[in-house]
Order: structure tokens, then sequence, then C-alpha cells
């Protein structure tokens, strides 16, 4: 059985906030949840799916679904794989339309870093004493940037991939933003700015890393014979692929991600190449995060990550893969620290032709989202979703 | 001429009934691997399980010590520090730092020996990795 053309996408909001100060994590929650339904032209009295993830405060799905006011699921997922998880909350959702568990589906993600002043990237984290790589981690000062940054490394050293090739990453990202009202970082950087910035996490510098921003955003998913009924445009899933990548034993290897595999299920079940994508959002922790999953997705050989990115390639308008015309998580936002369903927001943008005008990809009819999970360092979820519009 | 980083005192880790036994050893100056008593097959860190086999009993062996720089960074943290993967001899890629360096020197694929570096609880140790001692030509590198 496959999800293809089972289920569509319907609604998409994403929070314009990037520093929430005075809004509460469910508020967020709870805010995008109405701004995903409005823009469906559904209410929540439609709501019989709800799928959350590990930045909802509470047990599971238990506190939001109380605090939103919820009454009528006969379906709740809180699968939790990190910033991937609202990618592949799409394709759960999809899996439980095909099968009848719901009808309406709605995913939200919030959170306030920003606000909170978290070192997202840069303080390792105690963690919880049970989870039995955290004993194995935390005395070496293992924090997301150093992780990334290993990962940066050993792709430098395995392939010749440059500093500056990694910097056209942010370059284009910046490229768009600047046409993005809401973005954090709208000024157009060039390479020398990027590899100028102050080093993070070596061979990473500041401006290899993502923003830290609170805000959220919300999907809903529905069957096409309602989606049909609804005055948006119709954007259907047509394949799904998840996988989770670790240390295998220490049999680790740094130069591929789970993308690998999520991508090579997405489009197996979706029955498209990668040359056939118009639009790709591509998860955007690091600029090394694009890259390793630009080659493991297919758009690029192994290795061929760091020529591939040069020169504004992925710079709408003038490069053969437009990615991320939202600015992305390097230049617009990371609500709640995870990028994935800013990254499936932005994709339903392009196929229904309502991106920015000087970022949107004329005849945009498929599109793909790629999100990861946790850290390329260690371990990882990976989920990609092929969108097409009807 | 090369710039060491300062010393940095790590956090205690936090062992489990499953790994006290790598921290004793560590205590006495042993890295622990896990080892398949049926299959041979090494793993790290070090679990009651094997990871790879349904089959055999996991012993905990004392690893060489020697390895490889898998890959590294210098973190630029109010107190610098060098996170690493190292290659274990025998086979095991390992989380750790590289200390007593200069991170400036170091290279992927470079030599490395086990040392064991205070923790803030100070009776345990933890394992990391420091540049092994090259031969006579080290002078004209």
């Amino acid at each position: 059985m496959s999800i293809r053309g089972k289920a569509c996408i319907v609604g998409a909001y994403e929070h314009p906030a990037r520093k929430a100060e005075n809004k509460s994590t469910a508020q967020l929650h709870a805010e995008v949840a109405l701004g995903a339904l409005r823009d469906a032209g559904l209410s929540r009295a439609d709501v019989d799916g709800y799928f959350c993830a590990g930045d909802a405060p509470g047990m599971g799905p238990l506190s939001m679904v109380d605090y939103i006011g919820l009454d009528r699921l006969r379906h709740v997922d809180s699968t939790d794989v990190g910033g991937s998880s609202y990618l592949l909350h799409v394709a759960h959702a999809a899996e439980a339309i095909a099968l009848g568990k719901c009808n309406v589906a709605l995913i939200t993600l919030a959170g306030r870093p920003r606000s909170e002043g978290m070192a997202t990237g840069t303080a390792p984290r105690a963690g919880n004493p049970a989870q039995p790589d955290v004993q194995f981690e935390y005395p070496y000062g293992a924090a997301v940037a150093n992780m990334y940054a290993l990962c940066a490394r050993r792709h430098m050293h395995e392939f010749g991939t440059t500093s500056e090739q990694l910097a056209w990453i942010k370059v284009a990202a910046s490229h768009h933003a600047q046409h993005n009202e809401h973005a954090m970082l709208r000024k157009l950087v060039t390479v020398e700015e990027v590899v100028n910035s102050p080093m993070v996490a070596d061979p990473l510098h500041r401006l290899d890393c993502c923003v830290i921003s609170d805000g959220g955003g919300a999907l809903v998913v529905t069957r096409p014979e309602i989606a049909r009924t609804l005055k948006r445009p119709v954007v259907s899933v047509r394949g799904a692929g998840e996988a989770v990548k670790h240390q295998m034993g220490g049999q680790l290897d740094l130069t591929y991600t789970g993308a690998r595999f999520s991508g090579a299920r997405a489009f197996e079940e979706a029955g498209v190449t990668p040359a056939d994508i118009k639009y790709a959002s591509i998860y955007d922790s690091f600029t090394i995060t694009v890259l390793l999953q630009l080659e493991d997705l297919g758009f690029c050989e192994k290795g061929q990550g760091g020529r591939f990115v040069a020169d504004g390639n992925l710079i709408s308008g003038t490069g053969k893969l437009p990615f991320n015309t939202d600015g992305g998580g390097l230049c617009n936002n990371h609500p709640a620290n995870r990028g994935g369903i800013t990254k499936v927001i932005e994709a339903v943008r392009q196929l229904r032709g309502e991106a920015h005008p000087a970022v949107q990809v004329p005849n945009c009819d498929l599109a793909l989202a790629h999100g990861t999970g946790g850290s390329l360092g260690t371990r990882h979820g990976s989920a990609t979703l092929v969108l097409e519009r009807e | 001429m090369s710039e060491k980083l300062a010393p940095r005192t790590p956090p205690a880790p936090t062992p489990d009934p499953s790994t006290r036994a790598f921290w004793e050893a560590a205590r006495e100056g042993r890295l622990l691997i896990g080892r398949n008593t049926k299959t041979g097959k090494v793993h790290y860190p070090p679990r009651p399980v094997c990871p790879f086999d349904d089959e055999g009993e996991v012993e905990f062996v004392a690893a060489s010590g020697r390895g490889t720089i898998y890959s590294y960074s210098h973190m630029h943290a109010k107190t610098p520090y060098v996170i690493a993967y190292v290659e274990l001899a025998e086979g095991p890629r390992m989380m750790t730092n590289i200390v007593d360096c200069d991170p400036a020197a170091l290279r992927v694929g470079l030599p490395v020996r086990l040392v064991f570096v205070p923790s803030e609880d100070p009776a345990q140790p933890i394992p990391m990795f420091t540049p092994a001692e090259e031969k006579s030509d080290h002078a004209h590198a």
C-alpha cells in the first residue's frame, strides 16, 4: 500500500513572530493551529487527528489537545525525531488518512528559545542520564555546532570541500531572505563575509549557522475528496520516506546522512527522480547540513556537493535548484530550534504559487521537502516528502 | 611556535549499572570496549547487549589506546577545547577530546594515544587522546 495521492496539505501557516517575549509556548501552538485552519478554510471542529513533537509542552499530545481545545480527535501521534518530526508527521497523517483513522489532521510546532536566551548551538546539554549516550558525550563538550563541524571537517578531508563552497549556501539563503519581511537576517551576504565571520566550531563560522528564533508553524492534512471542496490550491503528498541513522556501535560514518535512505524511499513512492524536482526545501541548521543532504538525496554525486552549491546554484531565478526561498533556517527563522515545519510551509507556498514574486519558481508543480532532526554528528532522524500541485 | 590549549576540566559522567565497570576501569587507566564472545566484533560505547549480533555475550575488553583522528573541531568556547572522533586501533570510532595539543597542528589521520584527564569529580578520570610522539622526522615537519 502506498500513500501516493491519498492525502493533501490544505492549510499552512507560519507564525510571524521571531521573538515572542510576551507569549507562552502553548499560546504559540494554539495561534499557529488556528492560522493553518483559517488558511484551509476549516475549523477546530473539523480536526480529528493531531500531531506534535517534543516542542509541545506536556505529556505527548495531551496538554496541547486540552489547551487548543480539540474535542473530536480519534487519532494522535507525538513521534519526536527532532526537527524532522513535522515532515514525518505529514507522512504519518497521510497513512492515518489512507487507513480511515482520521480525515483532517493538524500538525503544530512552536517554541521560544530566543526569548529564553538559549545558547542552542554552543552550549553542551547534560540531558537525561538515562539516555545511554549522554555519559559518553557530555563530558567531551558535545554541542550542536561542533557535532556538525565534525561532519564538515571529514567532508573537507575526503572530498576537498572548502569553506568558500559552504559559504555559498548562506549566500543563496540571504538572496532569498532579502525579500522576506519577517526574516531575521535580510541583508545580502558575500562568501567573504561568511568565511570572515567569527569561528564558532572550526571549520564552521557564525554565518555557517542558522538563526535562533521564536515562533512556530502548523499544517493541515486531509483526504483529496475534502481538499477539492476547499478554496485553496491542492497540494498532494506524492511520496514520503523516513530513516534513523546513528553511530552504529562505533562504525560511524560522518560523510552521509539518513537522507540517503529517506530520500530514496520518497522518490520511489513518488515515481520521480531528483531531476524532476522544481523546488527543494532542505533542512539548514548549518551550511554543511544542506550540502550533505543534497548529495544524499541525489541532487549531485557524493562528494560533489561543494561544486554543486557554488556560484549561486541554489538561488531562485539563477541557479539550477532553487532552495529555501523563504531564507530558511540560515536567514529566516528556526522556531523551537526545529526547522522542519517551515520547510514544508515554503514548499506549499511554492506549489501554490504564493511564494514572494522575486523567488517564486515558475510553473512549480513538483517540490521536495527534507528534514533532519537530532544531530548529524551522532544520531538523527531523516524525513523526506515529495509534494505535487494537482 | 605551537600554542597549546589550556586544560579544561570536563563534567563528570553519570555512570549507570551497565557502565560502572567502564568508569571503574578508567580510574585504573584502562579504556574498555565491548566485544562479542561469539563473533569477536567490537563496539563502542560498550553495552551489555551487542549492537550487531543477536548471538553471543558481550565482554568488556581493554583497548590498546592507540588510534588516529577521524575528525575534529576546535570549539571556540570561553574555555576552548578540541572535540573529535578518534578511530581506535581496534576499529570503533569514539567521541573524545584531543588534549595537550596545538589545535592548529591537528589533522585528520594524525596518530594519537590514550590519556586520562581528571573530571569535576577528581576521582573519576575521563579517557581522552593526545597527539602521539612522532619519530625523528618531527623536527623537519
